[in-house]
C-alpha cells in the first residue's frame, strides 16, 4: 500500500473531479443557470386563441435575439384563451406600449417561441402588462385544411 | 417427482435464508457507520481501492461511450435535418440512463468483484475469525468501510462518466462532423432540466452504488471458505450485481419518467 498522504491526495482528487463532473452537469448540461436567471426581471402577460406547441421555458425574442422566457402557460375559462405568462429580462426594459407577440416556430419541425415586434405607443410596458396584438401559432392541420378546401373550391368553380 | 419438490423447497429455502441473511448482514453494516465515523481512515483507504482506482476505466469507456453517441446520434439526425438536436440526444442519454447505469455495471466488474474477492479470501484464510477472537467485529471493522465508500463513490463515477462523455460526443458531433457549437449547447440547455434529469440521474447512481456494493461485501463474507467458494462468490458478485442494476434501472425509470 502506498504512504497516506498520496493515497489521501488521490481520494481528494477523485472527489473534487467528482463534484467538479455534478456541477459541470448541472451548470453546462442543464438548465440551473437559466433557471437562476429566469427569477429577475419583469413579467409581461399576452392571451392567444392557440399555443400550439409552445412550452413552459420556451424562448422569448425580440429581433431574433432571446430576452425572456416563457414562465406559465394557463386556460382563462371565460375567455376560452390561453393565457402566457412570460418574464422578460430587467436589461430590455424599453419595450413600448402597443407591442405585439406572435407565436413562430423554429424550422418546420422546430420548437416554438414567442417573437415580439415593437409597437409605436410613448410610454414603456411594465410590470404585469399585457399585450394587445397577438398572433397565435400556426397549427399544420388547420393551414393543410384551408389548403385543401380551397383547392376542392377551385376544382368545383372549373 | 418427490425429488423435485425436494429440489424446489431446498432452493427456495436456501434462497430465503440467504436474503434473511443479506438483510440482517445490510442492518449491521449500517450500524457500522459509528465505526466508520470513528475512524475516517479506514474509509479513505477504502475509497481509493474503490473509486480511485475505477476512474481510469470509467473516464476511458465515458468518452467511447459518447463518440460513439455522437457518431450514431448524427447519422440519424441528420436523416431528419436535426442534426441541431444531436446534444440533446447525447446529454440525455448519458445523465438519464448510460451514465448511471454503464458506470454502475463497470462499477461491478472493477470494484465489486475484487471487494468480494477480498473479503472472501480472508474468509478463506481465517482473517475473519482471527478478528473476531480479538474482540474486533469484521462487519464493522472490514465490511462497513468498503460498502459506504461504495455508496460514497458511485454518483461522482457516474458523474464523471456523463461529463466525459458529454465531451466525447462534443468532440465528434462538433469538433469532426461539423455540428454548430452554439446550437449543440444551447439546445441541450433547453432540454435537460437539473432537477428531472440530473439529480434523478444521482439519485440512480445512489441506489446502484448501495446494491452493488452491499452484493460485493456480503457475497465475500458469506463465501464458501475455500477457493473455490470464493471464485463462485465473485462470479455470482458480478452477475447478481448486472441483474440487480438492470432490473432496478427500470423500476427508478417507470417511478421517475412514466406517468404512473
Amino acid at each position: 500500500m502506498q504512504s497516506s498522504k498520496t493515497l489521501v491526495t488521490w481520494v481528494g482528487l477523485f472527489v473534487f473531479i467528482g463534484i467538479g463532473g455534478i456541477s459541470f452537469l448541472a451548470i453546462h448540461v442543464s438548465n440551473l443557470s437559466a433557471n437562476f436567471s429566469g427569477s429577475e426581471g419583469y413579467r409581461l402577460i399576452a392571451r392567444f386563441e392557440n399555443v400550439g406547441g409552445l412550452k413552459v421555458r420556451s424562448p422569448v425574442t425580440i429581433a431574433g435575439v432571446r430576452i425572456g422566457r416563457v414562465e406559465k402557460i394557463d386556460f382563462d375559462k371565460n375567455r376560452y384563451q390561453a393565457v402566457v405568462e412570460m418574464r422578460i429580462n430587467s436589461t430590455y426594459d424599453t419595450l413600448p406600449e402597443g407591442s405585439s407577440a406572435s407565436i413562430f416556430t423554429a424550422g418546420l419541425l422546430g420548437e416554438q417561441y414567442i417573437g415580439l415586434e415593437p409597437g409605436g405607443g410613448d410610454e414603456f410596458m411594465q410590470e404585469g402588462d399585457e399585450f394587445e396584438v397577438t398572433q397565435s401559432a400556426l397549427v399544420l392541420e388547420e393551414i393543410i385544411g384551408q389548403f385543401l378546401f380551397s383547392k376542392a373550391d377551385e376544382v368545383k368553380s372549373q | 417427482m418427490i425429488g423435485l419438490f425436494q429440489s424446489l423447497g431446498d432452493t427456495t429455502l436456501r434462497i430465503l435464508e440467504k436474503s434473511g441473511r443479506g438483510t440482517i448482514f445490510l442492518g449491521a453494516m449500517l450500524v457500522g457507520v459509528m465505526e466508520v465515523l470513528r475512524r475516517p481512515g479506514l474509509l479513505i483507504v477504502q475509497i481509493y481501492s474503490v473509486g480511485v482506482l475505477t476512474l481510469l476505466l470509467i473516464i476511458i469507456s465515458g468518452i467511447f461511450v459518447g463518440m460513439v453517441l455522437g457518431l450514431q446520434g448524427y447519422t440519424i439526425l441528420s436523416d431528419f435535418g436535426a442534426e441541431q438536436t444531436l446534444g440533446v440526444m447525447v446529454a440525455a442519454s448519458l445523465v438519464r440512463e448510460l451514465g448511471p447505469v454503464v458506470s454502475a455495471l463497470l462499477f461491478a466488474g472493477r470494484a465489486g468483484s475484487s471487494i468480494t474477492a477480498e473479503i472472501g479470501l480472508m474468509k478463506a484464510t481465517d482473517q475473519l475469525s482471527g478478528m473476531e477472537m480479538m474482540a474486533v467485529d469484521p462487519v464493522r471493522r472490514i465490511a462497513a468501510p468498503r460498502f459506504f465508500s461504495g455508496l460514497i463513490s458511485m454518483p461522482f463515477l457516474a458523474a464523471i462518466f456523463s461529463m466525459v462523455g458529454v465531451m466525447g460526443g462534443h468532440f465528434v458531433g462538433v469538433g469532426m462532423l461539423g455540428v454548430d457549437d452554439g446550437a449543440f449547447w444551447s439546445q441541450m440547455q433547453a432540454s435537460i432540466d437539473y432537477y428531472e434529469d440530473i439529480l434523478n440521474g444521482v439519485i440512480k447512481s445512489l441506489v446502484f452504488g448501495f446494491v452493488v456494493t452491499w452484493i460485493a461485501v456480503f457475497e465475500g463474507y458469506d463465501t464458501l471458505p475455500t477457493s473455490e467458494g470464493v471464485s463462485r462468490a465473485t462470479t455470482r458478485t458480478v452477475v447478481h450485481s448486472a441483474f440487480a442494476i438492470l432490473a432496478l434501472d427500470f423500476l427508478l425509470t417507470a417511478l421517475m419518467f412514466g406517468d404512473f
